[in-house]
């Protein structure tokens, strides 16, 4: 007998004469208490991630190539890792390239493997785009992709993510059911809720354990 | 006073330990300070309590549904993952799941494992075993990568290293990485994380848990805050979760209730830093990601308790620590006195069903009942009722059948003719009252030692009459009947 | 959808009981049956007589049944369900006789009729609805006095500072701790005072004060000593186990700081001096 038939057959057998318990879900418990009026959804994101050491800065379509430059600029980060083939990889590079930045944008188009070394020790930080956010919780949705890998947001010390205000959900269940997320998920999913952190020495916190040390939200209002 | 208590050089069995464990006077602090802050921690995370019984109600009936079709479940997730790619071992030992980890890491050649935090590689034993097998397999989690360093065990398992201070880590980083001393946390961090980097850039297997495996997607969700979670499940070509029976839920929606309750029980945080949601290897058009997935389900003793239904709820656990965090017997005598895997009041009851009562005769015994762990248990699994039935199979004489492996390890003769005589005085009014009668005619005769009671009270003097002597005194005057 | 679920199979996957509501309290009853529980019989008799004399001044019979003895919780906690039921049993035919409430003067042994004698006689379908019936008319005595005799305390003595203990199950299975505070919020010139970690256990857990001594003694070391500490001149608490520990504890410890059983408290409080001391 196979471990696999082993223990089914012994759980089967402790449940001989049973039914399966209902689905008793109740999705008012995980929505009504996280519901927020449109225009405060930024204001609750945006204090439960500050509250975890996430800088929020409202911006606009227009202008937050800028601010990208000028962040990476106050921190003297010379280059960002920026997906070329995305529409705000574009505008980034329009930007860099028309006002002359300092910055050097690098691309994550060969598999990990090809340039593992580079990416852990030589990139200062990374842009990514988000899927959306979750008020309730503070935390960013993102599915990584081809052009924007799993590793982009985890291993540069500096993540800088753009937010589109009306991608803000109120809680996760919304979001879920809004997207259809159970009918197919991608390879992964992650929600980001702050930079790295651990509490691990005497409850310290201390930010940067293994992941970025400071994660920059762009929230795009007219987006 | 030592200042660290290696799980080797413990007494054998929990009362010595915890004697020891008393007498340790910055052990005590350290987890006195740490249990304080994290119930303060939970208690704002849950600032309404309607709220919070709502879906503490929520998570038991969901993880309840999950237990009454485990079976479907475990199936359906394992379809549903290997049409996702990922494939599914079942193993009904710890052996068994070595075996399987230990054969899928030789088939890539693999030496050098990265391991993000997983209790059930702590059932396992897997860096041993993988150490005694030429392969390197290393905590990545701080407070892991703090215990591993300094060849100790977990005393807690959200915090493996509640117990240490910040000097203690200094202390240790100096010793073993030649690292200078230094207090200050932050810098301290920063040797684990470039210690870290660089083992995840070299690892060719990394090794996981699962806090959820969903089955209705193939998906399994892991919870962290550090980043080190996602890279050993991202960086390395080969990913191994690993992960008990009963952490399978039938929906996607089920695990938004359970993941609140669990970093809200935990740690007190809305939610963590990261959640990992996994449904596959790296496909052909992504560039990064493990290209193998592999989940090994292990039983090691959950079928056991599954076969019970009062302890079947032991499996509804979610391993947020909540329980440990809120116990004062927990907090007094840390994770290391309970000399197994999982410390405190779920360690109480699941400990049995993987070891055997007899391997842990004092654990059922270890709890004042207070209920302090079954009021804050976000699953609400009645953990005072279930010590209370642990109890019971402890006392059972061994020569009947057992529902619990090692059952009828306390079972005493002389204890039983005890609570025999104490059932004969308390079921006979005449002997009753002629028992008060004498304890309260004779009380200078009371024993000044009475057992172990007297280590720490003065010894108990009887009144000089007793209340059904005042009660029928009373009421007979006051032209009351005393029936 | 649960009402609609019904799987009466015994191996069947449970769920945690409803939310208990809000007692619903019946009218102030003629009489009620006093059980004085095994260690207020013993050690503190006078408890259990400023009990009936609490009783008594709300116009209330008070019986006292010779034949009663333990609630039998000792030996259910050891894990002696055999023995414990046995002396359950004799409890109950003491205790049947309905329409009679049962006023305890210990909150954990008030919670053993209420909540652990179904799991005694769970497969004993007609003892199950006598044990149903007693616990629907079992009350603590603070509760009682409180939500039943809705009692007016006019307090008479001195100013005084005290703290008050409750023991763990009878907070969490009889709600004690909000009971005793509103009583003691009646008397005008008592201040009660919070001591550190006011709701954690004092360590005594029946039997694991003597199978545990050193985690228990450890326990009931820091509670002595936040009790002291927090400036209260003594402790009053309405459960007998905490009690005899506590007390014991301290003087063990030489320290002259004590606790007392709340219904001795609240008759001398009432009543201006220890009139409920007995010869």
């Amino acid at each position: 007998m196979s471990a696999r038939a082993n223990i089914l057959g012994k759980l089967r057998r402790s449940l001989e004469g049973t039914m399966p318990r209902p689905d008793e879900f109740n999705e008012r418990l995980v929505t009504e208490p996280w519901w927020y009026a449109p225009e405060d959804r930024i204001a609750r994101l945006r204090s439960l991630m500050e509250a975890v050491h996430t800088e929020v800065h409202p911006c606009s379509s227009g202008n937050w190539p800028a601010l990208v430059a000028d962040l990476l600029a106050r921190r003297n980060l010379t280059n960002l890792l920026c997906a070329p083939g995305t529409d705000h990889g574009r505008e980034l590079h329009q930007h860099v390239g028309a006002t002359e930045q300092r910055v050097n944008l690098l691309a994550y188009d060969q598999p990990v493997e090809a340039w593992k070394e580079e990416l852990f020790w030589n990139v200062d930080a990374s842009l990514t785009g988000t899927l959306g956010a979750i008020a309730a919780t503070g935390s960013l949705v993102l599915w990584p992709d081809r052009q924007e890998p799993r590793l982009m947001s985890l291993v540069p010390p500096v993540h800088i993510a753009l937010l589109n205000a009306s991608e803000i959900h109120d809680n996760l269940y919304d979001m879920m059911v809004a997207q259809n997320w159970a009918a197919g998920l991608p390879t992964n999913v992650l929600l980001v809720s702050g930079p790295s952190k651990t509490a691990d020495i005497e409850q310290v916190l201390a930010y940067g354990a293994h992941g970025p040390r400071e994660l920059i939200v762009l929230v795009l209002e007219d987006a | 006073m030592s200042q660290r208590i290696p799980a080797t050089e413990l007494s054998a069995n929990f009362r010595g330990r915890a004697g020891e464990a008393l007498a340790d006077g910055q052990l005590s602090s350290n987890f006195r300070t740490a249990m304080d802050s994290l119930m303060q921690k939970r208690a704002n995370a849950f600032p309404d309590a309607d709220e919070r019984e709502g879906l503490r109600e929520l998570g038991n009936r969901i993880k309840a549904r999950s237990l009454s079709k485990l079976p479907d479940l475990l199936e359906q997730l394992e379809q549903k993952l290997t049409e996702n790619g990922v494939k599914v071992h079942w193993a009904e030992t710890v052996e068994e799941a070595n075996t399987l980890v230990h054969n899928i890491i030789e088939a890539r050649k693999g030496r050098q494992v990265v391991k993000g935090k997983s209790m059930v590689s702590e059932e396992m034993e897997m860096n041993d075993y993988l150490a005694e097998r030429g392969i390197e397999c290393l905590e990545s989690d701080m407070g892991e990568y703090i215990v591993q360093l300094d060849g100790e065990k977990p005393s807690h398992i959200i915090m493996p290293a509640i117990h240490k201070n910040a000097r203690q880590v200094s202390k240790l980083f100096h010793d073993k990485l030649g690292e200078p001393e230094t207090e200050d946390v932050n810098q301290l961090i920063q040797v684990g994380r470039r210690t870290l980097r660089q083992k995840f850039m070299e690892a060719d297997v990394g090794v996981s848990g699962v806090n959820f495996a969903i089955a209705e997607t193939g998906t399994l969700l892991l919870v962290e805050n550090e980043g080190n979670g996602r890279m050993s499940t991202t960086v390395p070509p080969v990913h191994i979760a690993v992960t008990g029976i009963e952490k399978v839920v039938a929906n996607l929606r089920d695990v938004v209730p359970l993941v609140s309750l669990l970093t809200r029980s935990a740690l007190g945080q809305p939610i963590t830093t990261y959640v990992n949601l996994i449904s596959g290897p790296r496909q052909p058009d992504e560039l990064d990601g493990p290209e193998e997935v592999h989940l090994v389900l292990l039983d090691n003793g959950r079928s056991g308790a599954f076969a019970d239904a009062q302890m079947r709820q032991t499996l509804n656990c979610i391993r947020c620590g909540a329980c440990m965090n809120h116990c004062p017997v927990y907090t007094r005598v840390g994770g290391h006195t309970y000399g197994e895997v999982y410390p405190g009041p779920i360690g109480k009851i699941i400990t049995p069903h993987m070891a055997g009562l007899h391997n842990v005769p004092d654990h059922p015994s270890a709890s004042s009942l207070c209920g302090a762990c079954g009021d804050v248990c976000p699953v609400k699994i009645p953990i005072p009722e279930l010590l209370q039935r642990l109890r019971q199979e402890n006392v059972k004489n061994p020569e009947e059948p057992q529902l619990v492996k090692g059952g009828g390890a306390k079972f005493s003769r002389k204890e039983r003719w005890i609570w025999r005589s104490w059932q004969m005085l308390n079921t006979r009014p005449g002997l009753y009252r002629l028992f008060l009668w004498a304890a309260t005619r004779m009380r200078a005769l009371a024993p000044s030692n009475v057992g172990p009671w007297t280590e720490n009270h003065s010894a108990p003097v009887p009144a000089r009459r007793s209340l059904h002597d005042l009660a029928a005194a009373h009421l007979d005057s006051s032209g009351e009947t005393s029936s | 959808m649960s009402e609609l679920f019904y799987d009466a199979a015994p191996n069947a996957t449970r769920v945690a009981p409803e939310r208990e509501t809000d007692r619903h309290y019946p009218d102030k009853p003629e009489a009620v049956t006093l059980f004085g529980t095994c260690v207020v019989d013993l050690f503190f008799p006078e408890a259990g007589l400023d009990a009936i004399r609490l009783l008594e001044r709300e116009g209330i019979r008070v019986n006292f049944p010779q034949a009663q003895s333990c609630c039998g919780q000792p030996a259910w906690t050891s894990g002696y369900r055999n023995e414990a039921r046995a002396v359950a049993r004799a409890q109950l035919e003491v205790l049947d006789r309905p329409g009679l409430p049962v006023v305890v003067p210990s909150g954990s042994c008030a919670g053993m009729f209420r909540h652990h004698y179904r799991a005694l006689f769970a497969d004993e379908p007609d003892t199950l609805k006598r044990v149903e019936a007693l616990a629907e008319r079992t009350f603590e005595l603070t509760e009682f006095l409180l939500k039943v005799c809705r009692v007016q305390l006019s307090d008479q003595g001195e100013p005084s500072q005290i703290a008050l203990h409750t023991s763990c199950s009878a907070r969490r299975e009889m709600n004690t701790h909000l009971h005793a505070r509103e009583l003691l919020g009646q008397l005008d010139k008592v201040e009660r005072v919070d001591h550190d970690h006011e709701s954690e256990c004092c360590g005594f857990g029946g039997t694991f004060s003597v199978r545990m001594p050193e985690v228990s003694g450890a326990m009931v070391n820091d509670k002595t000593r936040s009790l002291i500490d927090s400036g209260a001149v003594e402790m009053v608490t309405a459960d007998g186990g905490c009690l005899m520990n506590i007390n014991g504890s301290l003087e063990k410890q030489r320290e002259a700081f004590r606790g007392r059983h709340l219904a001795s408290f609240l008759w001398e409080r009432i009543n201006g001096s220890a009139a409920g001391e007995v010869a």
